[in-house]
């Protein structure tokens, strides 16, 4: 292992689920690795494990057994409020339905994980005024979810789950909500983000826009069935 | 998250909810009114006993001495059974108070019953307070005679028939005509005016101006009292600080004149301005210990409305919530900022009471007598009050919002 950690490392993921007297392994032990500037999508069918997965990888849930490094730190073992400083920090969401808060202005919800990272109120405007200029959304600040398009909403979604610059970009069914068109249009802005050194997760169950990933990693029963890589990733 | 920020989120929540808001905060709202009202009537109370009632009964630096206190709250049988056998106060007492002071002081009597008077052009006034006094009345009570003259003491010690009249019953009996020197007839009995007094006023709605007064031996004396007998002694010192000393003195004088033993207690009574209070005291002190306990309802009922809201609200943003922590709110974040909501909530619905509170106050003033007023204490304790059942009200549903599992708040819509 060279001097930059891994963005992520997996060791047996395991997570268990107890439903009345029935116990349901969701995942039965992930091994993966994700050096930093990776574009992964994972892939699999429902049942897979796959949303348990990108749960324990957002740090949103803790696994039942096994271990996980985010970008060289055990989060495994780490409590409540520490997994909220990670997922706060170092990982940036993009969620299949947005995930706004209705009642806020654009740039309220961009500036939403820097109140929580305890920025002050100026550099907190600032800054989330550069990174909705850079989602080319600067002339919609004041306005609020219900007055933008689906794909200008996932555009503050992208500029809020980016804000603290996390290491790792989670990205759940990014365009499950939206026309192809529009999907089309934020796979662009995942590629340039991509470009500019962002490691991204992708989850996804469709094929067209797992092709955009540079490694593909499948899911089935609760373990990595398929691991392929296409193109060069850019550090390897 | 700092506060200015949890509350701005608060505002802004309260705002898209106003009706919902205010109907949650009803009960701290009539808590706090029904708090700024009370108080600031029994304040009012307060001040106008203290400053007007006391000094209009009794008057400043002056003593009375009476056969049983002017106010007893007592209802015990015995204690009126022995106020009944006491013997009444006489001329002479007068006398040897006067003597027995060793302090610089006017001493006067006066007795006084409700009675009718009637004009030479038979207007006829009735409920009119009778009053027969000796010529230091007018000096004890700082009574201003604004038409004629006041009565000397010659013709008190000779009993002439004159009398001064207060303004409401010159003014009912004579209306535009001079009254001086015009006879008046007291039950049955012929006085001559001899002058009016100033206006004084009114006294828990009863006027003070519905008056007559003439020498205390004059035939006033057969109206008020049996001969020879008065109801109060007066004694006005001339300095404040020999009221103790007067007191003791006359107590004295009296003690020998009744010949009462040393162990046997005081069969008259001495009372003060100041000491008239008491009674006042007491009364003021229990509406201050019933009340509270009435406001405390009020809030406890208050607080839990407001956490049923709260809970509710919590319930419905279990999504927001799970967003929030997703992005990186902590537990104390999340439980910080419902305690703020609901602590801003209920803050502000003691604003709205004190409004209403002092509205009512207002109302109090401009209706009745009685000077209220509200201390800007009592403001800040009612506010601190509602900030704090907000606080408790937002315990228990700030506590369930921060417990909430991430990707199962996530998953709720």
């Amino acid at each position: 292992m060279d001097q930059t950690p891994a963005v992520i490392r997996t060791k047996g993921l395991t997570k268990d689920y107890v439903l009345g007297s029935e116990t349901v392994h969701a995942l039965r032990g992930v091994d993966l690795l994700v050096e930093p500037n990776e574009y992964v999508a994972i892939m699999g069918p429902s049942g897979s494990g796959k949303s348990t997965f990108m749960n324990l990888i957002g740090c949103l849930d803790t696994p039942s057994a096994g271990e996980y490094w985010l970008n060289g730190q055990p989060v495994s073992v780490l409590n409540d409020d520490e997994l909220a400083r990670i997922r706060n920090r170092d990982i940036g969401f993009v969620f299949q339905t947005f995930n706004l808060l209705p009642r806020a202005t654009a740039l309220h919800n961009v500036e939403l994980p820097l109140i929580y990272g305890g920025v002050g109120s100026k550099e907190r405007r600032k800054r989330a005024a550069e990174m909705l200029d850079r989602v080319g959304l600067g002339d919609r600040m004041d306005h609020r979810p219900s007055e933008l398009s689906g794909g200008q909403r996932q555009r503050v979604a992208i500029a809020r789950a980016l804000i603290n610059r996390p290491a790792l970009l989670l990205a759940d069914e990014p365009t499950g909500n939206l026309d192809s068109q529009t999907s089309y249009e934020i796979m662009n802005v995942l590629d340039r983000l991509h470009d500019d050194g962002q490691t991204i997760l992708l989850v996804t169950h469709e094929h067209d826009i797992a092709e955009r990933a540079h490694r593909s990693v499948t899911l089935r029963d609760g373990v990595i069935s398929d691991d392929v890589r296409r193109g060069q990733p850019a550090t390897v | 998250m700092n506060i200015g920020e949890a509350i701005r989120l608060a505002l802004m929540q309260i705002r898209t909810q106003k009706l919902k808001s205010f109907f949650s905060v009803v009960g701290v709202i009539i808590g706090v009114m029904f708090l700024i009202t009370v108080v600031s009537v029994v304040e009012g109370m307060n001040r106008y006993i203290e400053e007007d009632f006391a000094n209009a009964v009794f008057g400043i630096n002056t003593l009375t001495v009476s056969r049983t206190p002017e106010i007893d709250t007592s209802s015990d049988p015995d204690q009126w059974r022995e106020y009944r056998r006491r013997p009444r106060l006489r001329f002479e007492d007068a006398d040897a108070i006067r003597r027995g002071l060793r302090v610089p002081a006017i001493v006067g009597v006066t007795s006084g019953s409700g009675g009718s008077l009637v004009s030479e052009t038979a207007v006829e006034i009735n409920n009119v307070r009778l009053v027969a006094a000796s010529s230091e009345i007018f000096r004890i009570r700082n009574y201003e005679v604004v038409k004629g003259r006041a009565f000397t003491a010659p013709e008190d010690r000779l009993g002439v028939p004159v009398i001064v009249l207060g303004w409401d019953a010159a003014d009912k009996l004579f209306a535009s005509l001079d009254p001086i020197d015009r006879i008046v007839k007291a039950n049955g009995l012929p006085f001559r005016v001899i002058g009016v007094l100033e206006k004084q006023g009114s006294l828990f709605g009863m006027s003070l101006d519905n008056y007559a007064v003439a020498p205390a031996r004059s035939s006033m004396s057969r109206i008020v009292n049996p001969h020879g007998i008065v109801d109060n002694i007066l004694v006005r010192v001339d300095d404040e600080a020999d009221m103790t000393l007067a007191a003791i003195d006359i107590e004295e004088t009296m003690r020998v004149r009744h010949r009462l033993r040393p162990a046997m207690p005081n069969d008259f009574a001495i009372d003060t301005a100041e000491g008239s209070l008491g009674f006042w005291e007491r009364i003021s002190r229990i509406l201050f210990i019933a009340f509270p306990s009435l406001v405390a309802i009020a809030l406890v009922v208050g607080g839990i409305v407001i956490m049923n809201i709260m809970l509710v609200s919590v319930t419905e943003r279990t999504h927001e919530i799970g967003v929030r922590k997703a992005i990186g709110a902590r537990r104390r974040d999340i439980h910080a900022q419902v305690l703020i909501e609901s602590a801003t909530l209920s803050g502000m619905g003691a604003m709205i009471g004190i409004g209403i509170g002092a509205g009512l106050a207002q109302l109090v003033r401009t209706l009745s007598p009685l000077p209220t007023a509200i201390a800007p204490v009592w403001m800040i304790s009612s506010v601190v009050l509602g900030v704090g059942v907000g606080v408790i009200a937002g315990l228990y549903p700030a506590a369930r919002a921060a417990r909430l599992d991430p990707v199962v708040a996530l998953r709720a819509e």
